[in-house]
């Protein structure tokens, strides 16, 4: 009864947060409202027994990704409105539910047409964290690895690219160095 | 009442339909990588969902690396997107058809 109380509120609540941040035309507010579906979906995780997962759901996603995204968009213009593409939205949204299905599945036939046996099934008398832990040390030792070196290239690409220039700061040079600065990296790019 | 396998996969598919209505319609840059978190995150509640119903973790694991994958998938996005509006002032997807014939 509780469990489909859960359920039903923390779809709702997910389902309008991400159509918000679909639709609305404010950067910030499309920020705002993906960060709690995000919140809420780990609602989903904890109802579903992955704890471990929700609170990673928490850490990195509202913790990380979306401060990154908050910490980008200070880059960005993102005060005026956002323009929207002008396309037929039947197609669109028609298209959009069509895919979703088909997606869906493609996932589930070989659920159904086989009886699925549980690979690593739950360790009996071991919480979830510890369950994950012993799965992810032994059988998924390597992609857990792969995974940590896919980080540290993201991490080196991400300051690679956006740390460009960082030791000279732009607002306290004047308008003609600035220029002169342009110039030279537009004559770089150019030959 | 009881909740089944059937009903997280719906409310995927409807989060998974609510994404790519993002992408499609989306021509701010940062708001079409919005629009690919939900994506991943509604597969993300698919996985999850399967590992408790089948009683096994695999479906866990999965998750975990696909929220690797988006982490590292924002970092390195956002710095492209920091040199693109460095260099053109706009993230709109109208200022990236220079291949258009």
């Amino acid at each position: 009864m509780f469990e489909a109380v859960a359920f039903y509120l923390f779809a709702f609540l997910t389902i309008a947060m991400f159509f918000i941040t679909v639709t609305t035309s404010q950067a910030l507010y499309a920020l705002s409202a993906l960060a709690a579906g995000m919140i809420f979906i780990s609602g989903f995780f904890f109802i579903l027994g992955a704890d471990f997962l929700g609170a990673v759901q928490i850490i990195v996603y509202t913790g990380a990704v979306m401060a990154l995204y908050a910490f980008g968009m200070m880059f960005f213009d993102t005060t005026r409105e956002v323009k929207e593409k002008k396309g037929n939205k039947f197609i669109v949204v028609g298209l959009a539910t069509l895919s979703a299905v088909l997606v869906v599945a493609i996932f589930a036939a070989p659920m159904l047409s086989s009886n699925v046996l549980a690979l690593y099934p739950a360790i009996e008398g071991a919480g979830n964290t510890q369950s994950v832990g012993l799965v992810l040390f032994t059988k998924y030792l390597i992609p857990f690895e792969v995974a940590a070196i896919m980080l540290l290239v993201a991490m080196v690409a991400g300051i690679v690219l956006a740390g460009k220039k960082m030791d000279l700061s732009l607002t306290l040079l004047n308008a003609e160095e600035i220029e002169q600065m342009d110039a030279e990296i537009n004559k770089k790019v150019l030959s | 009442m009881e909740i089944g396998l059937n009903h997280y996969l719906i409310l995927s598919t409807i989060l998974f339909a609510i994404g790519l209505v993002g992408v499609m319609r989306r021509k701010n840059l940062l708001l079409l990588f919005f629009a690919t978190e939900i994506l991943l995150n509604s597969v993300n509640i698919a996985f999850a969902a399967i590992s408790h119903y089948y009683g096994d973790l695999t479906g866990q694991m999965f998750a975990f690396f696909v929220i690797a994958i988006a982490a590292s998938e924002v970092a390195v996005g956002l710095g492209l997107l920091i040199v693109w509006y460095k260099r053109h002032g706009t993230i709109d997807l109208e200022s990236m058809t220079s291949m258009r014939g």
